[in-house]
């Protein structure tokens, strides 16, 4: 080091070239002591970079996470955009130069969608509308799963099978005649047109709850369930008593999916509650856009002023579902290994 | 916060323990009456049927009975809610409906509802078609992004939860009206892909038959990777379950990252591509803006406007009709995957 470093800086420009490419006619033993330091600190480098197998290296946990970073920003996108637009006054959507963040907060937007919706009577409305139909789908869903999965009876697997098939069977198919049987019944327009199905099983996307509490009861011991038995409990009370309070994670994962599921739904809710009191938000939305798209024709500068408005309607229908998500965002991450899909 | 969360279970298994005692009582009851009546008497030894047959009821039989009246519930929805409706649409398709009042005035006319979709319907086909081929494409594009992000959030990154967070987020927010104003405003699709002319020289480099559903692909990128949220979940889960002694072994015999995905990652997940599958053609298929179901809504509440149609049992038709290409769809790619698989075993 030390005699590298007296040289004269004439023959320092000769060493500098023996730094990056070590060649041996260079300098005698000094060229061989850099050509060994030299490659100790080029497989260093290697090493950080490619790491032992290359997944491990900084490189690749770089590759890794610009691709989640930008694939991150592609599902964001729509959302930024609905909010941040959502604020713009009628000159930012003119102008060119804004794009991302409004020149103001402008709350204009929003306070004319709350009054035009009614908001607060409509969030009261989808809630419920939600809500009632998700609790009756969880007991429902708790009963049949915890059936398929503790007991044994003829046909079992034929049933099963066929409760699985019918996740796939669109609802298009089976909406006529149930449309029918609600007219005659007088259910069209009320809540109980969604609560009935969903106690019996049929709710929306009712086998993948199923499911849920099928695999969720089947993991938990048989042995609790025997000792209550011994103490005299019968099948029922063993249900309510030992399995349900155990079965509280599926039954929250089980809630509220259904929850978001009906909160969303709008082909069936269009169908079944149409020129009714109750509506879902979407619906209030739909009809919202629908009005105003047909009140200023097409191309015309009042209708791309309507577009804030629009997206205001539009956050705040999420609003309510985002505000639940973040707060339990945790059960719905954990659902799939709920499922036991994956085999256990 | 943790206190507090303790106190509201609290509170929750009190109010649970509340309706346990007093609805269950009647709940009780009523099971009572159900199993101790003149034509169902349940005995601790037999089973006694209208006071006459008497059963010997072994504890197996006892525990199948119990089995039945716990699946009783859905066994009951599922004959009013799917049986029925199924074959009561399959039934009508047969025939010409007219409304009138509540009764329905019938007349048989064969197959000529299911002649009529393939050969005088102005639009159906055409809807059909386009559904098809962007199905066909756009499955295989959210099972590779879902599986690529599955496998991105594997690896050792930091903030898992957050990652996941993100990418099922859309699970969450999916709502017919909303996709359908962000479509309208061109919120679905990327800048960066038309601002490049990307789509233009991809669209215009391949042939007619694929250029509009590719259109589609591309104007709609973002919803469609939306679709995505469930899948992801799907993959993190089979990908967590895989032994991690099998990367070692396969890494001591010399396998590279690479060869390690296509040889152990893949085909452990193979089941679950499948599950993935179905998942993402179902939920495609009855998205409320799909336009095949939009179509077979608008015709069965008479709100479209060709005269052609017959209304309630021409819908019926084009129910069925969509129901068997959406299946033979999920059978498709299942037999791909299945073809695949086979081809690796042997």
């Amino acid at each position: 080091m030390k005699r590298l470093k007296d040289m004269p800086k004439r023959i320092g420009k000769r060493i500098k070239k023996a730094f990056l490419r070590p060649v041996r006619y260079v300098h005698g033993i000094a060229v061989l002591v850099r050509k060994k330091e030299f490659e100790e600190a080029k497989s260093r480098l290697r090493r950080t970079l490619l790491g032992m197998s290359f997944t491990d290296g900084l490189l690749f946990k770089m590759l890794i996470y610009a691709l989640l970073v930008s694939l991150a920003y592609v599902y964001l996108y729509p959302v930024l955009y609905m909010v941040t637009n959502s604020f713009m006054t009628m000159s930012d959507i003119i102008n060119v130069a804004v794009r991302w963040i409004p020149s103001s907060l402008n709350w204009e937007n929003y306070r004319l969608v709350w009054e035009e919706m009614n908001y607060p009577k409509a969030l009261r409305d989808a809630f419920i509308l939600a809500a009632l139909p998700a609790i009756s789908a969880t007991v429902s869903s708790a009963i049949v799963g915890y059936g398929f999965a503790r007991y044994d009876f003829p046909l079992k697997r034929t049933l099963f099978v066929l409760m699985l098939m019918t996740f796939i069977i669109p609802p298009q198919i089976t909406m006529m005649p149930t449309f029918r049987m609600y007219a005659n019944y007088g259910l069209l327009g009320t809540i109980r047109a969604f609560v009935y199905p969903a106690i019996l099983g049929q709710g929306l996307n009712a086998a993948i709850f199923i499911l849920i509490f099928y695999s969720f009861f089947k993991m938990v011991p048989v042995s609790l369930e025997e000792s209550a038995k011994l103490d005299g409990a019968g099948p029922f009370k063993i249900f309510t008593r030992i399995a349900l309070p155990l079965a509280v994670p599926a039954i929250i994962i089980v809630f509220l999916f259904s929850f978001v599921w009906y909160y969303n739904e709008t082909y069936l809710s269009g169908l079944f509650l149409r020129g009714s009191e109750m509506s879902t938000l979407p619906l209030l939305l739909e009809q919202y856009i629908l009005n105003y798209t047909s009140i200023y024709p097409e191309g015309s500068t009042a209708r791309e002023l309507m577009q804030a408005v629009k997206l205001a309607g539009n956050v705040l229908t999420l609003l309510p579902l985002l505000i639940l998500y973040f707060f339990t965002q945790r059960y719905f991450v954990e659902s799939i290994d709920r499922t036991g899909i994956t085999g256990e | 916060m943790k206190k507090r969360l303790a106190g509201w279970r609290r509170r929750l298994v009190d109010v649970y323990e509340k309706i346990d005692r007093t609805w269950f009582e009647h709940l009780r009851k009523l099971r009572h009456r159900l199993t101790h009546n003149r034509v169902i008497f349940i005995r601790p030894t037999k089973l006694v049927l209208c006071n006459r047959l008497a059963i010997p009821l072994t504890n197996k039989k006892r525990r199948s009975i119990t089995g039945y009246a716990f699946i009783m519930l859905w066994i009951v929805g599922f004959a009013i809610f799917a049986l029925y409706p199924l074959f009561n649409t399959l039934y009508l398709s047969f025939f010409k409906v007219r409304m009138d009042g509540a009764l329905l005035d019938l007349e048989f006319v064969g197959i000529a509802n299911y002649q009529a979709v393939f050969l005088s319907d102005p639009y159906f086909v055409e809807i059909l078609v386009g559904y098809i081929l962007e199905t066909l494409i756009n499955v295989p594009v959210v099972i590779t992004f879902a599986l690529l992000i599955a496998l991105l959030i594997n690896q050792n990154v930091k903030g898992k939860g957050l990652w996941r967070t993100i990418f099922f987020l859309p699970v969450v927010i999916t709502s017919g009206p909303v996709i359908a104003e962000l479509m309208d405003q061109g919120a679905t699709t990327l800048p960066a892909l038309s601002d490049y002319r990307f789509v233009d020289v991809v669209v215009g480099n391949v042939g007619g038959f694929l250029a509009t559903p590719l259109q589609a692909l591309f104007d709609q990128i973002l919803l469609i990777l939306w679709f995505a949220g469930i899948q992801i979940l799907i993959f993190l889960a089979g990908l967590q379950k895989i032994d991690k002694e099998i990367y070692e072994a396969s890494k001591i015999d010399g396998a590279g990252p690479w060869a390690s995905f296509w040889k152990i990652t893949l085909p452990s997940l193979m089941p679950l591509i499948m599950v993935a599958v179905v998942y993402t053609v179902v939920s495609m298929s009855v998205f409320s803006l799909n336009e095949v179901i939009v179509y077979i809504r608008n015709i069965m509440l008479g709100e479209s406007t060709p005269a052609l149609t017959t209304g309630y049992g021409y819908s019926a038709t084009l129910a069925w009709v969509f129901f068997i290409v959406m299946s033979l769809i999920i059978l498709l790619f299942l037999g791909l995957l299945r073809i695949r698989k086979g081809r690796e075993r042997a």
